[in-house]
């Protein structure tokens, strides 16, 4: 093997070879983003020993069984306050949080935004497939309007929730989206969260061919990948389009969001100062 | 000792926890429970620890299991309504083995009820509150003094059985003020350690010889998986039958195991009684005023206080319906206790129920006449 080959496929320290193959169906664009977050680790040098991941329950928080770190597979929506009580026990542990749509938009809904309010130092990577994979295809507040699933057989009539323009509003200091068509941009994506310090929030469009792609006419993971390429605009170039272009399934991906606020665990310091426990 | 203070229920149980090495508290307000979350808010800080008030009662039990993971020694404090929320995720701590303590200060229910009207009502959701089979320890102590106790202990069973332990408070210890003295030391349970390396074939939830596992603190460098699955001794997942029950018995055994010792009585005027009162928390304060009232009239009425709830004191009960002619249960609910004392009792004795469910607590007259009428016509 030679050393470029190496280099190639460094990642493989980052996974548990034994826990390997993942239970993910053909197709599925989770493992894609798996690997974006451990490129960014890699990247950006994090510790194994000193990086934790934490999930909730779904297709996408399988994740965390698959990764060499501390890890920690939490119960459904609850990764967040479960990540919030690592970070401010052991402020020096890099906490990443793997989550999906239903997890992280409906039964974590509370628990996202007032992490994101708190701007408490978490790198949140949502991975965003639209629907409820892990129970069969049911609809998630991410499943686009008109988009058919088990419980919305008709089509859905329930409105989506835009994941970031939530976590912006909702006081995320670090907000931007990418694809598993964009891997590479992912990853970087990802990497500029671990950079802030504060609550980063990374939405991953992946595609779920099974239980997304065969009831709205997209069967093939390649379909849904060619639709990611020709609807995700970056940022700058979205900015520009018409409205009526904007409107017309395209969606902005790059940073879309960034700020400068002081996150949790800073301004927890200053608390213990005045109270006068300040290094105990 | 330290000097003497005036002091409530919930404030000895947040120096309680404090003295036991607690240093990280999440909570959400709820009445009667809130001073607990203030005094940590105050104190806390203070003392380099962490305090976080959660969006709600769920998220705040979701970060002390992440804070306990990452080697802290955590408490939340709740009433009914939040501690119903928190269920699923005690069940998570059972499962997953986390350290952590609850403090439940129980007012009236269902549902909102009468805030914060003092009850015992949520004595069977603290063992059965969360669904399938676990283990549960809860104590319930019955003094402003004891509820500092009570709280060093609860903190210590967590740590040394790594499992969620409920201080069960009513509003009346809760609320309550009086004279403490407090020690200046206190015996503390040391967080597990693992006793193996990576390389020598660490297995996180592999149990020692007391059934419970040395798992490791997120953070120091052994990657441990940790998840609400049923899982084997690694730590990972298993869809093993075999697997399934081990982990299910193991949970159950190694509290059963522990025997006695963490079974916590206490017995008033028992040598020769002929009747007993069985009774805890707020209502074990006039229970006791009865037994004395009782006594004072020549009656040979004692009085069983259980600190320790669950798991419940079946042996202790069983060799007291032995002794007397017939036992009284006095509880501030429709009945929840006494099932488990006819249980133990094994139809020794007759046992009667002294119940109350109107907001107010016990008159000790009401005990008194609850007593008169299981002895009947025998005064003796």
């Amino acid at each position: 093997m030679s050393a470029e080959q190496t280099a190639e496929r460094s990642f493989e320290r980052y996974f548990r070879a034994n826990r390997l193959p993942h239970l993910w169906c053909p197709g599925c664009g989770n493992g894609i983003a798996m690997k974006a977050i451990v490129q960014a680790i890699e990247k950006k040098g994090l510790s194994q020993d000193d990086t934790v991941i934490v999930s909730g329950i779904g297709c996408s928080s399988r994740a965390s069984g698959y990764m060499d770190f501390d890890t920690l597979h939490t119960a459904h929506g609850r990764a967040i306050p479960f990540a919030t009580g690592i970070k401010l026990a052991n402020p020096k542990l890099n906490v990443v949080v793997i989550t999906g749509d239903g997890d992280c938009t409906a039964i974590g809904g509370n628990h996202f935004i007032h992490g994101c309010r708190r701007n408490i130092d978490l790198t949140v990577v949502l991975f965003n497939n639209n629907i409820y994979g892990m129970t069969g295809g049911q609809a998630s507040p991410t499943t686009p309007l008109g988009a058919k699933a088990t419980t919305a057989p008709y089509g859905s009539v329930d409105r989506p929730f835009d994941a970031c323009r939530l976590a912006e509003a909702s006081g995320a200091t670090y907000v931007a989206r990418s694809t598993a068509f964009h891997v590479r941009h992912l990853s970087d994506m990802i990497a500029g969260g671990f950079d802030n310090k504060g609550f980063s929030f990374i939405e991953a469009m992946v595609q779920c061919p099974t239980a997304y792609g065969r009831k709205n006419k997209m069967a093939s993971p390649a379909a849904m990948m060619e639709w990611m390429r020709d609807h995700a605009v970056m940022k700058a170039a979205f900015d520009k389009l018409p409205d009526t272009e904007k409107s017309a399934g395209r969606f902005p991906i790059g940073l879309l969001y960034q700020s400068e606020d002081v996150d949790y665990d800073t301004a927890y310091e200053v608390v213990k100062e005045r109270a006068g426990g300040a290094g105990k | 000792m330290t000097k003497a203070r005036l002091m409530q229920g919930n404030e000895a149980c947040a120096e309680g926890a404090l003295a036991a090495g607690v240093n990280f508290f999440a909570g959400y307000p709820i009445t009667p429970s809130t001073e607990i979350a203030e005094t940590m808010a105050r104190l806390l800080p203070k003392r380099g620890g962490t305090f976080v008030q959660m969006e709600d009662e769920i998220a705040s039990m979701g970060a002390i299991l992440g804070a306990s993971l990452a080697g802290a020694k955590v408490m939340d404090a709740t009433s009914g309504p939040g501690f119903s929320l928190k269920q699923e995720l005690i069940g998570y701590a059972a499962c997953a083995e986390i350290p952590c303590v609850v403090a439940l200060v129980q007012r009236v229910g269902p549902s909102t009820g009468q805030p914060t009207a003092p009850s015992q009502g949520d004595v069977m959701q603290t063992r059965w509150g969360t669904h399938g089979d676990h283990s549960i320890l809860v104590l319930s102590p019955w003094s402003v003094r004891e509820t500092f106790d009570a709280s060093v202990l609860a903190v210590n069973y967590a740590e040394r059985f790594r499992m969620p332990v409920i201080l069960l408070l009513d509003e009346i210890v809760g609320h309550l003020r009086e004279r403490v003295v407090l020690p200046e030391h206190v015996e503390t349970y040391p967080r597990r350690k693992p006793k193996k390396t990576r390389a020598e074939g660490y297995q996180p939830f592999a149990p020692d010889d007391d059934l419970v596992p040395n798992v490791a603190d997120f953070g120091t460098g052994y990657h441990i998986h940790v998840t609400g699955l049923i899982h084997d001794e690694t730590g990972f997942p298993s869809g093993s039958p075999a697997v399934t029950a081990e982990a299910i018995r193991r949970m159950q055994e190694k509290i059963a195991r522990a025997g006695e010792g963490i079974v916590h009585t206490e017995a008033s005027f028992m040598e020769d009684a002929k009747w007993a009162v069985v009774a805890f928390g707020g209502t074990a304060r006039t229970a006791y005023e009865a037994v004395r009232t009782m006594r004072a009239r020549g009656g040979k009425v004692g009085l069983l206080r259980l600190m320790t709830i669950w798991p419940f004191a079946d042996a202790v009960i069983a060799r007291l319906a032995k002794q007397v002619r017939g036992i009284l249960v006095a509880e501030l609910s429709y009945g929840q206790i006494v099932h488990e004392v006819r249980r133990a009792a094994a139809g020794a004795c007759p046992v009667a129920l002294c119940a109350k469910y109107n907001m107010k607590a016990f008159e000790p007259a009401e005990i008194v006449a609850g007593i008169e009428k299981l002895m009947g016509g025998d005064v003796k």
